[in-house]
């Protein structure tokens, strides 16, 4: 039912009384509003307590040890708010992704005919399922932490890559001008992939040829390699973390806090997704998947074109809850010291400033958004399968 | 789920007190703790030394005698106190919002918490500055050797800021890793993540005593901020914040004085007009706080003076072995002096 014809019948059904009475409880709602927000400000004055969003232009003064952004302790709050929110940003999409990746092979795994398999599947379900998402976190560092060794017996993968109880530093890289022949290679190389597999579908249906879309992608991204090569050089430079002092300076250092946040959330949201998945597989009529058998599909090939988008208009809403989840659990981040919104925003710059209406209320707005952004997101692509599926349903 | 759960606090809390009661603030805390029974006290989540539950569940340390010759002084009895252990974060909007009468939690007194927060420190109970630990097989004997460390510290502590301001100014480079409770930090320190834990030298002193090891670790000597560490109340209730304020003075004067828990009942009948005045035989200095005026005397004998605290908490025969250095008493060339009782 569109929503426009609910709003027609709405309007016939209720008289203006009704409309009235409507009216009158939003304004009661508006004047409690209104009157709560002026007592809290006339409260914190009378209580000497500072209030206003003046102190985001404020120097801040502290340092944060992840930055996505340019940040020292020179900046103001408003920065500090942005670091936080990226690093929150950060760690929720690789966790959801990782999550969803992990938690699809899990659900698959879960209905495997083969017996190990399912029981391994399992048993992981309900291990991560059912501890606590914040002993989670506590495990993966200070457990797994403990055990790694200090930075001067460091780990290391061919001398670039290190490993130690302070995370892993990897060589960053430089790019100079020239970089931009090669980002223009892959530009291209990636428009020829697309270009190419719209044909080659398209030949699919018409005729019922299969055409090859990798070597001649790859022969494409390898001659304009090797173009932007003799245009260009080489344009980039490593940086080589070294040690020196306490650690290794240079390079590109991924925090422990970060790792083992990842860990736990993508860990912890994938038994969940898992069983998501199951639900939506299992929802399939066992006849789609017969009849996929009967026309000659392979086991992956009616997983991919058959069961798979039938089971994702079940799997996707439940899905979305799991994703809301996932950012919003990144919080217990402040738990082990990595820098999220609520640890550098909602945590340092609170106690600093001391202004915990103002904050707390901003945090809150900024998750709020966080989730509604994910949700439109989701609901979108939800729209878009299920008239995919209403299509020959 | 300790974040969500202040967060939630804190959005309930501060609506509550701030949009329905007006009573918080005002001058009546006194009248409140009185109906209430017991003072409510922010203390830590566990400092040894300061605040800390011991073997049996109670509640020692330093900042506990505070709340505890506070107790003594309104009820007479030095156990009509109960304790709210608070993270640095939660501290202040506990106070603000009115869900402690007090904070008795080696809180740092700076200008800015004085006059932004709705805030009053009442007075220093403990001169601290904040210093380094270091494990000792690094070989460091002075924090100007710390270029390029990583840090383990407290959130939402003046530590985070100086930790800043030191590093910055030697030109040196730094990684701070900041946990919301302090036990999180020891625990990362304790498993190398950070090559200095760096708090208040008092509870870097402290916190040792938690580690695996705690002789393998060294308090460096630099001290790099002025860490004047007291009580908090509300701003806004002058008679609240007299009791508070003159509670620790009580117990420096009768340190002063001569006066302890053991010879307080035979100092009662001391010639000294200024015992006399400090126990109550003479004058109204209780009746004018609105408690009664043998308020000091109960506190001695109860809590005992600040020296007494000071040995039996965080002195040379505690775990602690912390000498009296600049809280030793004015006369003894230490900072700590009370105004006169009179």
């Amino acid at each position: 039912m569109s929503e426009r014809s609910i709003i027609a019948r709405w309007r016939a059904r209720v008289g203006l009384h009704d409309v009235l009475a409507q009216i009158l409880v939003a304004l009661v709602l508006l004047m409690a509003v209104y009157w709560l927000v002026g007592n809290v400000i006339s409260n914190l004055e009378r209580q000497n307590i500072a209030s206003g969003f003046g102190f985001f232009n404020e120097r801040a003064g502290f340092g944060i040890n992840q930055t996505l952004i340019d940040y020292d302790e020179d900046n103001n709050y408003g920065r500090v708010l942005a670091v936080g929110l990226l690093n929150t940003l950060l760690v929720s999409v690789l966790g959801i992704a990782a999550a969803s990746f992990l938690g699809f092979f899990i659900g698959i795994g879960r209905l495997s005919q083969n017996w190990l398999i399912s029981k391994m599947a399992m048993v992981y379900i309900e291990i991560f399922r059912n501890v606590p998402l914040l002993l989670q976190i506590m495990f993966w560092y200070f457990g797994v932490l403990r055990n790694l060794p200090v930075p001067r017996q460091s780990l290391s993968l061919g001398e670039f890559i290190f490993f130690n109880n302070r995370g892993f530093m990897l060589p960053a890289i430089h790019a100079g001008e020239g970089a931009l022949w090669y980002l223009l290679a892959v530009i291209v190389s990636l428009g020829a992939f697309f270009w190419l597999k719209r044909r080659a579908r398209q030949m699919l249906m018409a005729t019922g040829n299969i055409a090859t879309v990798w070597r001649p992608t790859g022969t494409l991204f390898l001659l304009a390699l090797l173009t932007a090569y003799l245009i260009a050089g080489v344009p980039f430079q490593f940086d080589i973390p070294v040690l020196r002092g306490f650690n290794f300076r240079g390079g590109i250092s991924i925090i422990p806090e970060f790792v083992a946040l990842l860990l736990a959330l993508s860990l912890y949201t994938a038994s969940f997704i898992a069983e998501i998945v199951r639900a939506g597989i299992e929802s399939v009529d066992r006849g789609q998947r017969e009849a996929a058998a009967a026309i000659g599909l392979t086991g992956p090939q009616a997983l991919n074109l058959v069961i798979v988008p039938q089971a994702l208009r079940v799997i996707i809403p439940p899905l979305t809850s799991q994703y809301l989840n996932l950012t919003k659990n990144s919080s217990l981040a402040v738990a082990i010291a990595y820098p999220d919104i609520v640890s550098v925003f909602a945590g340092t710059t609170l106690t600093q400033v001391g202004q915990a209406v103002e904050i707390i209320l901003v945090t809150m707005l900024i998750y709020l958004s966080l989730s509604l952004v994910t949700s439109l997101v989701m609901n979108w692509y939800n729209a878009r399968i299920a008239l995919v599926g209403g299509t020959h349903g | 789920m300790k974040m969500l759960s202040f967060q939630f606090r804190v959005v309930i809390v501060l609506v509550c007190a701030c949009a329905f009661s007006q009573s918080a603030a005002a001058a009546e805390t006194l009248s409140i703790v009185k109906k209430r029974e017991h003072v409510q006290c922010g203390v830590s989540q566990g400092l040894p030394g300061f605040s800390n539950p011991d073997d049996k569940g109670n509640w020692v340390g330093m900042d506990v005698d505070i709340c505890r010759a506070v107790a003594a002084a309104v009820f007479g009895d030095s156990k009509k106190v109960k304790f709210t252990p608070l993270s640095a974060k939660e501290r202040f909007t506990a106070l603000q919002s009115g869900e402690v009468d007090m904070l008795a939690r080696n809180t740092t007194w700076s200008m800015h918490r004085d006059t932004a927060l709705g805030v009053d420190f009442t007075g220093v109970n403990y001169y601290d500055g904040q210093g380094f630990m270091v494990r000792k097989d690094l070989g460091i004997t002075s924090s100007l050797e710390l270029d390029g460390a990583s840090l383990c510290t407290n959130l939402g502590t003046t530590t985070e800021l100086n930790a800043a301001d030191y590093f910055r100014t030697n030109n040196m480079e730094y990684e701070i890793v900041a946990f919301e409770k302090a036990d999180e930090a020891v625990a990362a320190y304790n498993t190398g993540r950070c090559d200095a834990y760096t708090t208040d030298q008092s509870a870097l002193y402290a916190q040792r005593l938690k580690l695996t090891e705690p002789s393998a670790h060294v308090v460096l000597p630099e001290i790099i901020s002025k860490e004047p560490l007291g009580p908090v109340v509300r701003q806004g209730d002058d008679q609240w914040s007299d009791i508070v304020r003159w509670a620790h003075f009580a117990m420096v004067n009768a340190e002063e004085l001569g006066v302890t828990s053991k010879n307080v009942d035979r100092m009662k009948a001391a010639k000294n007009p200024s015992i006399r005045r400090l126990l109550g035989v003479d004058g109204t200095f209780g009746e004018n706080m609105g408690i009664g005026n043998d308020w000091a005397y109960h506190i001695i004998r109860t809590v005992g003076n600040y020296s007494e605290t000071f040995e039996r908490n965080v002195g040379k025969s505690t775990p602690l072995g912390i000498s009296r250095g600049v809280n030793a008493l004015w006369t003894q060339g230490g900072l700590q002096y009370a105004p006169p009782v009179r």
